[in-house]
């Protein structure tokens, strides 16, 4: 068996093996879909909240306005009077009361809602729209405009978008190809995040251990480094394969079992429940599934693979090199921005200059420089992306990533003469020229 | 007799601190050779240099006749003076791990490991975690995974700190069977009593700079000054004082330190070249009944204090 294999090998168990590791292997999906299903069920709770609405229309003209839905009842007690509405509403615990003035066109305030607490954004826009479209209507009738005519009149427009060859996308392809993009970049994201916190703690731990100079006068520093970062990946991979598998089937059993619908957790909010509208809409979801047939799959796939892996490495490696210089943890946390920086700045740059100019300067250079690329290129990816650019920036990834791990392997071998002191960028710089 | 390892005007600085000035040392195959000097001396460095851990700026060293490389380091084990191993391993695990980073087979691997841990008697470690055993415990873990690969080359840097006296007589011994079977061995240790009685070769480092080496003989041979300790019964102090003053007028003569049943006078007496064992014995014949006479061989502590105060 090769050196390599051997450190491979030995820091994926190490790293399997380790208590911690297993816990959080087995608990995270439990604790994941814990929480869905707990939100779920609340959730559930909250839309079984029926409120009741007093409704005081002096005009007479909106009662058709308000009709009762699943969740809201209206109560029309314009006969009553205002004061007398209010006490019901206040006797009968009811969740407020909207009074209408007589004139409500001219009135200065014209709609009043009275209720113990301030309602939501939605409910005020939505109250607000019902009657300024009434409002809107009877003033288009007095000017002796029909309705009808009015509506045949009204027209939409669609842009179609057409490339020189022929192919065809629309409006909503940009979205879902952005989507594609940003959820990998955001995947990628977590992956280094989590992940390569332990490559940089497995570097750490042959100074902890003591064990550095037996290691370091039988392997190369390269070895040792590689074999840390794929091991560890291995280990990473392992686990966030369990994570989904036993998260799904859990997901899976849990709401079969208990009949809770875990999608209903998203749609707690008025933008989510706007989502659902669309998605609930079969030809807006034919035109989602036929731009994702559209989309350059297999490039997506294989690209998908390559950044996130060859991104993985790279960020994987530039912590094993910040491992290589301190002697333990405490040590790490003034090398953390220069790492977090880059990932954010290709998040950023991914949702809006890509976004707004696919092939734009901005969204070419940085997926071409390497610490962003993985995110920005992969954004990049269903716009279509020049093989010349691709090859660059999947060679300029590659490149970075081996000479990272050499550096860190440099770092590391200097590192050992410095038992004890706190690295500084400064010493870096010199210990290169060792 | 061929040389196993030259090591030909090294140097290394780290910034502004001279660690190694141009040290040559020769160790002889199937010797064992003490590297010698107090803390901060240079030694590790050296070590570290054989070891290719760190590359010298100047000079060059020969492992066999070769410049180092590489595969170098699987002729060489080293116990450094950091002792550590991975502290939640198996030690079996462990050991194997090791081995077979140093080129052993598996299957060689397995079977050498059980063997030494039978010869230790310590058999029984092979599940433990290494975070289980004690200090002396894993010293011995230590020492297995350095000799486990039969290097050619051994070197042990503080060889036996933290071992208690009967492990530090045990490890001795193993380490002796090593040589005889063909090892070299490099001792490296500021505590230079405790090696002085196995090395036939030694080098003294002293500030970065290699003050004396050699056989271990000829250099005592060389820094032997006709001394002996001696020890006479007198009749009273007057007889004693007038048997010191005739000492004293001839050679330098200091108070005797050494342990007897009697109530015998002791003395010191260095002659240098000004006299014979045979010619002091008559003196003190004269004086009183001669209890003890011996000579006092130099030891290197005694050699590398001289060697250093000559220096200044």
């Amino acid at each position: 068996m090769s050196i390599l294999t051997l450190i491979i090998k030995r820091e994926y168990i190490a790293r399997v093996r380790n208590k911690s590791f297993l816990i959080m292997t087995f608990l995270s999906p439990l604790i994941l879909v814990g929480m869905v299903l707990l939100i779920s069920y609340l959730t559930q709770l909250n839309s079984e909240d029926k409120r009741t609405i007093v409704l005081v229309d002096d005009s007479g003209k909106f009662e058709t306005v308000f009709f009762n839905t699943d969740q809201t009842t209206y109560l029309n007690l314009s006969d009553q009077g205002l004061e007398a509405g209010k006490e019901v509403a206040k006797e009968e615990g009811y969740y407020g009361l909207i009074h209408i003035d007589s004139n409500p066109a001219t009135a200065e305030s014209a709609v009043t809602f009275y209720g113990n607490e301030t309602p939501s954004f939605g409910f005020v826009g939505d109250i607000e729209k019902r009657i300024e479209k009434k409002i809107t209507d009877e003033n288009l009738i007095a000017r002796g405009i029909d309705l009808n005519t009015l509506e045949t009149a009204k027209s939409s427009i669609d842009l179609q978008i057409e490339n020189f060859s022929g192919e065809t996308s629309s409006k909503m392809s940009n979205w879902v190809k952005a989507g594609f993009g940003g959820a990998a970049g955001y995947l990628l994201m977590m992956f280094i995040i989590i992940y390569g916190n332990m490559v940089m703690r497995s570097v750490i731990e042959e100074k902890t251990n003591r064990i550095i100079e037996v290691i370091i006068s039988s392997v190369k520093p390269f070895q040792l480094m590689m074999g840390k970062i794929l091991g560890t990946t291995l280990a990473g991979i392992t686990q966030f394969s369990i994570w989904v598998l036993v998260g799904g089937i859990l997901l899976v059993v849990l709401t079969t079992v208990f009949g809770i619908d875990p999608s209903s957790a998203t749609a707690a909010s008025p933008a989510a429940s706007q989502a659902q509208q669309i998605a609930q809409d079969p030809g807006m979801v034919i035109e989602i599934l036929q731009e994702i047939q559209k989309l350059p799959l297999l490039q997506l796939v294989v690209g998908f693979f390559i950044y996130f892996i060859g991104g993985y490495f790279l960020y994987s490696s530039i912590y094993a090199a910040i491992g290589a210089a301190v002697d333990n943890e405490t040590d790490t946390q003034q090398f953390m921005l220069p790492i977090i920086m880059p990932l954010m700045l290709g998040i950023y740059v991914g949702f809006f200059a890509v976004i707004d100019n696919p092939h734009g300067t901005v969204a070419t250079v940085f997926s071409i420089i390497p610490l962003t690329s993985p995110i920005v290129m992969l954004m990049r990816i269903p716009f279509e992306v020049p093989v010349w650019q691709l090859a660059l920036s999947i060679t300029l990834l590659v490149a970075s990533f081996v000479f990272t791990v050499w550096f860190g392997s440099k770092i590391y071998r200097v590192g050992i003469l410095m038992y004890g002191k706190k690295p500084t960028y400064k010493d870096l710089i010199k210990w290169l020229k060792y | 007799m061929n040389s196993l390892l030259v090591a030909d005007t090294v140097s290394k600085t780290f910034g502004d601190f001279t660690a190694l000035n141009n040290v040559s040392i020769t160790v002889p195959e199937g010797s064992i050779f003490g590297l010698l000097g107090p803390n901060g001396a240079g030694k590790t460095t050296l070590i570290r240099i054989i070891n290719q851990i760190t590359m010298p700026d100047t000079g060059r060293v020969l492992l066999g006749g070769e410049p180092l490389q590489q595969h170098h380091i699987r002729d060489i084990g080293y116990m450094p003076e950091e002792r550590g191993l991975y502290k939640s391993m198996k030690v079996g695990e462990q050991v194997l791990y090791l081995a077979q980073l140093k080129g052993l087979s598996k299957a060689d691997a397995k079977k050498r490991a059980k063997h030494w841990f039978e010869k230790l008697e310590i058999g029984d470690w092979w599940d433990k975690k290494i975070q289980e055993l004690s200090k002396g415990q894993a010293q011995k873990i230590q020492f297995v995974v350095t000799v486990m690969h039969q290097p050619k080359l051994l070197i042990f840097d503080e060889p036996f700190s933290g071992f208690d006296p009967i492990n530090a007589n045990l490890i001795k011994d193993e380490i002796l069977q090593l040589r005889d079977e063909g090892a070299t061995v490099i001792f490296s240790t500021h505590r230079m009593e405790s090696v002085e009685e196995l090395c036939d070769h030694i080098a003294l480092i002293n500030k970065s700079h290699k003050i004396l080496d050699g056989e271990v003989n000829s250099i005592k041979r060389a820094y032997q000054n006709n001394t002996f300790d001696v020890g006479v019964q007198v009749v009273d102090d007057t007889a004693f004082a007038k048997a010191e003053q005739e000492l004293k007028a001839a050679f330098k003569v200091t108070p005797g330190h050494f342990k007897t049943l009697g109530n015998e006078r002791k003395l010191r007496v260095e002659m240098g070249d000004k006299s014979t064992p045979n010619e002091l014995l008559t003196t003190l014949k004269n004086h009183g009944q001669v209890t003890h006479f011996m000579e006092v061989i130099p030891s290197v502590n005694d050699i590398f204090i001289q060697t250093v105060s000559q220096n200044k």
